[in-house]
């Protein structure tokens, strides 16, 4: 079986057990923001199974290195150097070849490029916080980033983010579409996280922190970290699209 | 024993939070620079795409009635004959000139967003009933855990939307208008209300 296009099948009935339910006031913004009544279940159609498809020529030649495409030239963003890396696959197991995969992060002092952003941090002059990658015909993708800092933030009095990354991903249909977030292995941030705790599944949450990866850090450079992230599997059409009597 | 499925299980979801901007849409926020234009901006629909022209705006509002000033806003849709422009579409090939998928963040101040786009055409349901004209909207912000799925139909579609298969299945007949985008000329409006007596029907698709 391979992940290659096209597919035409379903999508694995998604498992909402262990993602956080909408309703969450641990985590506050969520009260006025949840959804109160049962979402109507609807098996796919063309409309969900179907997904755009970005080519490589969207992507630039620094768009997956964090440490210098917005640094001025010569020079590059402060904190430790990292690199992040792992595949896109799917329930199957199957790599997903072309997924867009865009990222997002606070700086190593835990403070984000953004106009609503007001934490005291220092604002880094060479560091913009956000790039994108696709995925090769086996599912990997990897950039270079700094390692971002914890910060701050409205929720308790006292609450504050673990070193976090934030990913958006494109699979090949419409229903695959997610957002999560990476953390870091070691950070003792991520058990009293608010954000993290919505996920109501202990396993759940080990599956979105990254091992140091010390087989793929390079020598006196950078460590590394792999991630692997996991869409909905698609069923096999062996049996569907044949007209009766087949 | 059994032998073991081995299937993996699918990443949580988390939360966009408030400076999805900075990822998604970068210009917007004002990060310019490393994207010459952020993905999914402007126009969805080109001089030589065909269809007829629409505008789609509306607002995601929060229980209080609030609109919602960090959302963001994805659609998805057919062309002007019903074909989607992706791989898996195996009916047809799609208009080369439309790509039918749209980004837009909700404007920081009035939280609008808008889509300048075509009237998509009808989409076969799994049972080759005709689904009536629709686009598949996907919503996330800070505050929303997982992203919110859900369809927006036509006003000027009375008679298809009265035999369309998924609004016909939806039991509570009061709700099914959350789902209507409102027709006026070219502009089609479809405020998202995420609570209250309005709220939206979201699907678990």
């Amino acid at each position: 079986m391979k992940n290659a296009l096209p597919e035409t099948g379903g999508f694995f009935a998604r498992n909402r057990e262990m993602h956080p339910p909408a309703y969450t006031p641990g985590y506050k913004t969520s009260v006025l923001r949840a959804p109160q009544r049962a979402l109507i279940s609807l098996e796919g159609t063309k409309s969900e199974i179907t997904g755009p498809v970005f080519g490589h020529n969207i992507i630039g030649e620094f768009d997956n290195d964090l440490i210098v495409n917005y640094a001025k030239p010569g020079e590059m963003a402060i904190g430790q150097r990292i690199m992040v890396h792992g595949r896109v696959l799917d329930e199957r197991g199957v790599g997903v070849a072309g997924a867009l995969v865009e990222f997002w992060q606070a700086n190593a002092g835990g403070r984000y490029r953004h106009k609503k952003e007001t934490y005291l941090a220092a604002i880094d002059p060479n560091f913009g916080g956000f790039g994108r990658c696709i995925t090769d015909e086996n599912g990997n993708y990897a950039f270079r980033t700094i390692k971002p800092g914890a910060y701050p933030w409205p929720n308790g009095v006292n609450d504050w983010r673990p070193a976090h990354i934030h990913f958006s991903i494109f699979g090949h249909g419409f229903a695959q579409r997610l957002i999560t977030q990476m953390y870091f292995e070691g950070d003792p941030m991520i058990a009293i996280c608010p954000i993290v705790k919505t996920i109501p599944d202990e396993e759940a949450i080990k599956r979105l922190i990254a091992p140091l990866d010390m087989s793929n850090t390079v020598p006196m450079d950078m460590r590394a970290y792999k991630f692997d992230i996991v869409l909905r599997g698609r069923r096999s059409t062996f049996f569907e699209n044949r007209k009766e009597g087949n | 024993m059994v032998q073991p499925l081995n299937y993996l299980k699918e990443s949580a979801s988390q939360t966009a939070g408030p400076y999805v901007h900075i990822g998604c849409t970068p210009n917007f926020t004002g990060i310019t620079g490393v994207y010459d234009k952020d993905l999914g901006s402007g126009p969805m629909a080109t001089e030589k795409t065909r269809g007829e022209r629409i505008t789609i705006k509306g607002r995601v509002i929060d229980g209080s009635g609030t609109p919602l000033r960090d959302a963001m806003i994805e659609i998805w849709q057919a062309d002007a004959d019903g074909f989607y422009n992706s791989p898996s579409e195996t009916r047809g090939k799609a208009d080369p000139n439309f790509f039918g998928w749209g980004r837009c963040p909700a404007d920081m101040v009035t939280g609008e967003f808008y889509f300048e786009t075509i009237k998509p055409g009808t989409v076969p349901f799994n049972d080759g009933r005709p689904m009536a004209p629709h686009v598949t909207l996907w919503i996330v912000a800070r505050g929303i855990n997982i992203g919110l799925q859900t369809r927006m139909y036509f006003s000027d579609e009375e008679e298809a939307n009265a035999k369309d298969p998924v609004l016909t299945r939806i039991e509570h007949r009061v709700r099914v208008p959350t789902l209507i985008g409102q027709r006026d000329g070219d502009i089609v409006t479809f405020d998202i209300h995420l609570q209250g007596e309005h709220e939206t029907i979201f699907f678990d698709i």
